[in-house]
């Protein structure tokens, strides 16, 4: 604006730059919402959960499922049967059915717990790894059981789209009488970036102030010196899984709300991988940051390489970038760096 | 003694059962209900799976034979998809719909070798409508090169048959598939002077944040979509938050059924799709599936779907099969054909307007003419569009013709180059 009364402007160039960039944080910030999952199970078990994606497919499949009034297994039921039901009612209302999603998630950790993890303690991390592979098509199946297989739009109230305000106050960054249209910035991914930071405050303060948190830094640091003075590894397991469903949900609704809830969902964790190798797998501003770099990385890349040699370079791009932070900082920007002594 | 009649028995029995299979028509369904494309897959193999019931429920089959579908998982998963064909082909299975690009691809040189048909329905690689190099792949009713063609001609419409210096973005899936159409564009923007710009997208096509702000600075009059799944709903719900004009928005087949729109909501209204089929469910065969399906409980799915795009699209795929059993039963004047005699049969296909009402589809698809030549059937298509407030496509205007001038070189010329580097010789002579 101050920049337009001198008559001046800036670059419309630059200000694509500009929104590259924004654009680009504001997808790392869902990325890293996903991350965020792997990093807890994996700081406190040392399980890398391959289950992650699909737990946040069943969490939105559910959400959605209750939203809408869906009878869980009413395909089942009704071949079984010989019914014809559906539905139950209208649906409860998002809240509510948040909620129900969410005990629906702590229900799954205590199962996981107890049919699963409960009976691989002191097993090798690879055998661990195995199970969560297992549980991850365990999930897919008994959600495709319950809800059926069908896209199904999720809508829990939050805006979308590009944001009218921001394009009229960037638009008059520009020259006057240049060909630009202002900033496009979604509103979606706006209230991500928000529900993120709350997210990670809200983690960081769970674990630096209540005795819960600080059993289960106790576990994440040394399992056998936190079980030495009392702790439950198993009702920390359950937490942690409990607070890894309620990430999922998140991550669900996010990415849900984007491309409708379907089983490409699950697909989400191919995003988190270069995320964790960059930001390590045991630090949540690891996962933060780590998403941010991956998203203006990916995005620049788009922008500016993709044209030169043909597009569609995010993927590999993202990628590569982990593997350069892997050569130089095998454990990530905030990992741990393990030192074995002999 | 006893072991003599056993052996007997069992004997009888093998010949009884060999019988009773060679006696039913064997339609293998190389179906996906699982995987990140179930959304996709159930509804057509619903569609698929209820035409043949329904034949037999209402008429006793095809021409007093039984059909038998034999649906195998793939997952969409081409591995599972080649599996599928080589544990299912020795059932007599007379004609494959592999559902997927990539294995129609590994099923072209199989499939040829063993002397069974494919039936790859506007999907698959665009050049095997050339039946003199692709003696058992058919891709009719129309290709993705034809699809290409239909919508800039139904630009060319829109602007009164001049689009000289108009802007059209393909956002395509990077992938085989996602490139078909570019060649064909790229010929058709020389011929009415369009500029094309290409906008790949990795699969599965979660992400398209760059893609869609490029597109809004670029600000193209029209984008066309070549996409499948997740990367459809992206792709429409993108192009809904930058504002783009949703009536210039125009996928491809797979990428305009139901599931592509709903979960933009009321962002999608106007979205448009080319397609080689009628929408909605207002034909007299839906009431006999209903009848005679449905309410029997014999249903392949839950029957939830019927209507929808993907479903009519499995049924219709269906029907073109069953029609081209009847055309080989015909010609070989035999009820029980076999695989070779199904392909003569593809290649007799012939659907006029009056075939299409007693089959209960009157104006659902254009007339169906096959030959040996050509298997890519009439290259006809029309604009199905989408109204977010009923829930509903609509065609809104004619199957019409691709530009023949055009895309019969490109087939011609790439064929011909296939027949070159795998020594095939020309056949319909």
């Amino acid at each position: 604006m101050v920049l337009q009364a001198r008559g001046h402007g800036v670059s419309p160039d630059f200000l694509n730059f500009i929104e590259t960039v924004l654009n680009g944080l504001m997808s790392g910030v869902m990325y890293s919402l996903v991350a965020l999952g792997f990093v807890l199970i994996f700081k406190a078990s040392g399980i890398f959960n391959f289950a992650q994606g699909v737990m946040a497919l069943f969490a939105a499949l559910t959400l959605v499922g209750l939203q809408t009034g869906q009878v869980p297994f009413a395909h089942l039921i009704n071949a079984i049967l010989g019914t014809d039901i559906h539905h139950w009612g209208p649906g409860l209302p998002t809240v509510l059915a948040i909620l129900v999603t969410m005990l629906v998630m702590i229900a799954l950790a205590f199962l996981i717990e107890k049919v699963v993890l409960k009976h691989l303690v002191n097993q090798e991390p690879i055998i661990l790894f195995m199970a969560t592979i297992g549980l991850a098509y365990f999930l897919e199946g008994m959600g495709d059981l319950m809800w059926g297989a069908d896209v199904k739009a999720l809508d829990v109230g939050l805006p979308s789209g590009g944001s009218f305000w921001w394009e009229d106050v960037t638009r008059a960054w520009a020259p006057e009488g240049a060909d630009y249209f202002g900033m496009y910035i979604d509103t979606l991914d706006v209230s991500a970036a928000i529900i993120a930071v709350v997210l990670v405050v809200a983690l960081t303060l769970f674990s630096q102030y209540t005795a819960t948190g600080r059993a289960l830094r106790a576990v994440a640091d040394d399992h056998q010196a936190a079980l030495s003075v009392g702790i439950s590894l198993r009702s920390i397991w359950v937490i942690v899984w409990s607070i890894a469903g309620f990430v999922a949900l998140v991550a669900g609704i996010m990415w849900g709300a984007k491309s409708g809830v379907q089983f490409s969902l699950s697909l989400i964790a191919l995003k988190a991988l270069p995320v964790l190798i960059l930001g390590g797998f045991t630090s949540i501003p690891g996962a933060i940051v780590g998403g941010l770099i991956i998203g203006v990385g990916e995005k620049l890349a788009e922008a500016y390489v993709g044209p030169i040699v043909g597009g569609a370079v995010e993927n590999w791009f993202a990628y590569m970038v982990a593997l350069a932070f892997l050569l130089f900082r095998p454990q990530g920007l905030y990992g741990e760096k393990i030192i074995e002594r002999i | 003694m006893k072991l003599t009649k056993l052996a007997i028995v069992t004997a009888m029995a093998a010949t009884v059962g060999t019988t009773s299979a060679l006696a039913d028509l064997v339609f293998p369904s190389l179906s996906y209900r699982t995987g990140p494309y179930a959304a996709g897959g159930i509804p057509f193999a619903d569609g698929y799976a209820d035409y043949f019931t329904l034949l037999n429920e209402r008429d006793g089959g095809i021409n007093g034979v039984q059909a038998r579908v034999l649906e195998c998982e793939t997952a969409y998963n081409t591995q599972k998809g080649v599996e599928c064909y080589e544990s299912t082909k020795g059932e007599g299975s007379l004609v494959y719909q592999p559902l997927s690009t990539g294995i129609t691809y590994q099923l072209i040189p199989k499939a040829t070798a063993d002397g069974i048909p494919v039936h790859s329905m506007g999907y698959g690689r665009t050049s095997a409508a050339n039946g003199k190099v692709f003696s058992h792949v058919f891709n009719y009713p129309g290709t993705y090169w034809d699809a290409a063609s239909i919508i800039v001609n139904h630009i060319l419409e829109e602007n009164g048959g001049d689009i000289n210096g108009k802007k059209i973005a393909l956002v395509y899936h990077n992938s085989a598939y996602g490139k078909e159409p570019i060649r064909t564009l790229e010929e058709l923007s020389k011929k009415h002077g369009y500029e094309l710009s290409l906008v790949p997208v990795d699969h599965p096509g979660q992400e398209q944040k760059s893609q869609w702000l490029q597109i809004r600075r670029d600000r193209p009059d029209y984008v066309l979509m070549w996409g499948w799944g997740v990367m459809n709903q992206v792709a429409v719900k993108e192009a809904a938050n930058i504002r783009f004009p949703m009536e210039n928005f125009i996928g491809v087949w797979w990428s305009g059924s139901e599931n592509d729109v709903v979960p933009a909501g009321e962002g999608a209204n106007g979205y448009k799709a080319v397609t080689f089929h009628g929408v909605g469910s207002d034909f007299p065969i839906f009431e006999d599936i209903q009848k005679h399906v449905v309410d029997k409980g014999k249903a392949a799915g839950a029957g939830d779907q019927i209507g929808t795009v993907l479903y009519n699209r499995g049924l219709y795929a269906a029907m073109l099969a069953a029609e081209a059993a009847r055309a080989a039963q015909e010609i070989h004047n035999t009820k029980e054909i076999t695989p070779a005699q199904m392909r003569d049969g593809m290649e007799a296909l012939k659907i006029d307007s009056a075939r299409l009402e007693e089959l209960g589809l009157g104006g659902f698809g254009p007339e169906i003419n096959v030959s040996c030549e050509n298997h890519g059937g009439p290259g006809l298509g029309a604009i199905a569009q989408w109204n977010a407030t009923d829930g509903t496509w609509s065609l809104i205007n004619e199957f019409g013709p691709a530009d023949r001038e055009i895309i019969d070189p490109l087939i011609m010329e790439d064929s011909t180059a296939f027949a070159a580097e795998n020594n095939i010789p020309e056949r319909c002579s």
